[in-house]
């Protein structure tokens, strides 16, 4: 058979076709159809099952682990790989205030650079800005680990942290969280390092819906005699607000799951401790360092099960997500 | 542009049919996973021993825990572990096992004005700050161990192995032999629940983190702290002399011990008696099973080890730092292999 007839040529445009070939070609168009449709669905469907796949193995995996500590997996805080006892709280807290630190320090110096690249910055600086900004989220991880241990983390010892002792360490109540051995590693050096990496992620998200925002919008505001401050917040935010919270949920997940800076500064201790200095452990890293050589069953169960948590937590903080922009959407054209 | 890629074509099918060819020359190629500690020699014995016999070795290093589990599911001829699997494992999985290098952990530290081998510490002593009951390098216990010695009034920071690590198994083996209190709270094993300090990924990560951190001490695999010229510490051993870390004192500990009493070589070389032997020694391990499916990849996994041993071998773990076994330890395992490692029909793989 020769090539499937589908397309119509200059020759058939001045002489025009059967009947007979029309049908023909059509019965062949609609199998073409057919095919795409069902191939782009196999594909779809191909994520789902994946989706399904991993977390069926990941819970068949964690169950020796839930079916020995029950619940109460999710609430000790033992860790003890001898005795083969352990607990997911050490990791989770470990897990949580990094990431917070990160978009307590990530969302706002990324939406000024959003801001600085969208509304102030001069042209000739926009370009080499923007993609500065994009090649150092392309920076693989175990850089920004490396040097989080060989440069940032002696910087933070020596310089940082014994200032942050003498002041906010002598405040009432949040003291205690700036106290301790200055040693560079720990929970606030982590989450410096991971807001670092998340910056890029949520800055150039930020800055690629806010150059959606019409020009119309903005101009008319301007119009009114707003201030470019007054623009940002009440046009541009309100207009965009489902892009940048997806971005800062993208850079929530990245901190979420990041690994190896994290295990690089974090200092792989199993315990909670109240101060930022001291170190701690996360989901992912204790992941990185145990999961090669853990032999007993109970410790790779365990092992998998944390991961199982991971799953969760980055689950939950899509539903958050997607529970906030439908809140905000409802609120829409009644607030002003 | 069709002729070319009808070149490329010819050539590419030249290739693999002379290269068909060229492979069953040689058997099959044998294939090994484990340890991480003794790569570097495994690699260097490999290169070596293929220019000599044209065979070729392929290690994978992913672990200890890893490499058990590959060799319990036959995926590689042999198996590698820091951790000698206990006699009655061995069984279980009907596997044999045979030591092949000697390595250790050493302590070192970073105190202002203090030279590599002039610390002096006993093992309880190590343990007690390990566990953090000791926290201050002025303290009593540490400062009787060390007349004249200046000792700053600062605070220990722990460093240990965050990763699952051989190297840890030794510390922690030797901790709990030598600390009753050790032995009741953390006790040993490739990872344990660390009460103190701060957990380093792999050697480089420990070493980092003393290096930089003063006032820390940390245990590092032998070699590294050879090679980085790290500041080491005097260990009591159990004949009571304090020894420093060199090829010599880990050879006494190996040199020691009695492996004939020692079945399936499940010997942990920590605390060994003897004047001059290093206490937190050990040998790494190779896994085998004892009934060989692929009876020619066997042999040649046997022939292989049996190079490594021979001085040949020896000279380049030398050149590595890794310490080889004595004459006496070799004999016992080449005999070992034959009363074990077996084909189907139950006849020896190496006469």
């Amino acid at each position: 058979m020769n090539a499937v007839p589908s397309e119509i040529t200059a020759k058939e445009m001045v002489q025009p076709i059967s009947q007979e070939a029309l049908a023909k070609r059509m019965r062949w168009q609609r199998v073409g159809d057919f095919v795409a449709h069902r191939v782009t669905m196999l594909f779809a469907l191909l994520v789902l099952l994946l989706l399904v796949a991993i977390m069926a193995s990941l819970v068949l995996g964690a169950l020796p682990a839930f079916q020995k500590f029950g619940f109460g997996f999710l609430s000790s805080t033992t860790w003890d790989p001898v005795g083969e006892e352990f607990g997911a709280l050490n990791a989770i807290y470990g897990t949580l205030v990094t990431s917070f630190i990160a978009l307590l320090f990530g969302v706002p110096v990324s939406f000024g650079i959003a801001v600085f690249l969208t509304e102030l910055c001069p042209n000739w600086l926009k370009r080499p800005m923007g993609v500065a900004v994009e090649l150092l989220a392309g920076i693989p991880s175990i850089i920004y680990g490396m040097w989080g241990l060989f440069f940032f983390a002696p910087f933070f010892a020596e310089h940082v942290q014994p200032v942050l002792m003498d002041t906010l360490g002598q405040l009432p109540y949040v003291g205690g969280m700036f106290q301790g051995a200055p040693m560079g590693l720990g929970t606030l050096t982590a989450g410096l390092i991971l807001s670092v990496m998340v910056i890029p992620f949520i800055a150039s998200v930020m800055r690629d819906v806010f150059e959606v925002v019409p020009a119309v919008l903005k101009e008319s505001a301007y119009g009114l005699g707003a201030t470019t401050w007054e623009v940002m917040w009440n046009v541009v935010l309100p207009y965009t607000k489902a892009g940048v919270v997806g971005g800062v949920m993208l850079g929530l997940g990245r901190a979420l799951g990041e690994t190896m800076a994290v295990t690089f500064v974090i200092g792989n201790a199993h315990n909670i401790d109240l101060s930022l200095f001291s170190p701690a452990t996360s989901i992912a890293s204790t992941l990185a360092n145990e999961f090669a050589e853990a032999s007993g069953e109970l410790h790779m169960s365990s092992l998998i099960a944390l991961g199982l948590v991971l799953f969760f937590i980055t689950f939950v903080v899509l539903v958050i997500a997607k529970l906030m922009l439908m809140r905000l959407s409802k609120g829409e054209g009644r607030s002003t | 542009m069709q002729k070319l890629l009808g070149k490329l074509a010819l050539t590419i099918a030249t290739v693999a049919v002379s290269s068909s060819f060229v492979v069953p020359a040689h058997a099959a190629d044998i294939t090994g996973a484990g340890a991480t500690f003794p790569y570097p020699i495994y690699a260097k014995w490999a290169a070596v021993y293929k220019e000599k016999s044209g065979m070729s070795m392929n290690y994978q290093s992913i672990g200890s825990g890893g490499g058990i589990k590959q060799i319990k599911s036959k995926t590689v001829d042999f198996g590698a572990s820091d951790m000698p699997l206990k006699p009655e494992e061995l069984d279980k999985e009907g596997l044999t096992q045979f030591p092949t290098v000697i390595g250790g952990a050493v302590p070192v530290v970073n105190i202002k004005g203090i030279k590599p081998g002039q610390l002096k510490l006993t093992g309880q002593v190590l343990a007690d700050i390990f566990q953090g009951k000791v926290t201050k390098w002025n303290d009593p216990a540490i400062v009787a161990l060390n007349k004249g010695v200046a000792l700053p009034d600062r605070l220990i920071v722990v460093v240990h192995r965050s990763d699952g690590s051989g190297t840890t198994f030794l510390w922690t083996n030797y901790l709990s032999k030598v600390s009753a209190g050790w032995k009741s709270a953390i006790g040993e094993g490739t990872a344990v629940s660390w009460p103190a300090g701060v957990g380093g990924k792999g050697n480089e990560g420990v070493a980092q983190y003393v290096q930089r951190m003063e006032g820390s001490i940390g245990y590092v695999e032998y070699a590294y702290a050879l090679q980085n010229k790290m500041t080491d510490v005097l260990l009591q051993n159990a004949g009571g002399e304090f020894v420093k870390a060199n090829a010599d004192s880990f050879k006494a500990a190996a040199a020691g011990a009695d492996w004939s009493k020692a079945p399936g070589f499940y010997l942990i070389l920590t605390n060994q008696a003897g004047k001059s032997a290093w206490p937190v020694s050990g040998a790494t391990f190779i896994l085998m099973h004892k009934a060989q499916a692929k009876p020619d990849s066997g042999r040649e996994v046997l022939k292989f080890f049996n190079w490594c041993y021979s001085d040949d071998g020896d000279k380049l773990a030398a050149a590595l730092d890794y310490v080889p076994l004595p004459a006496n330890v070799i004999k016992q395992i080449q005999d070992s292999w034959k009363a074990n490692i077996k084909d189907a029909s139950g006849k020896a793989l190496l006469n």
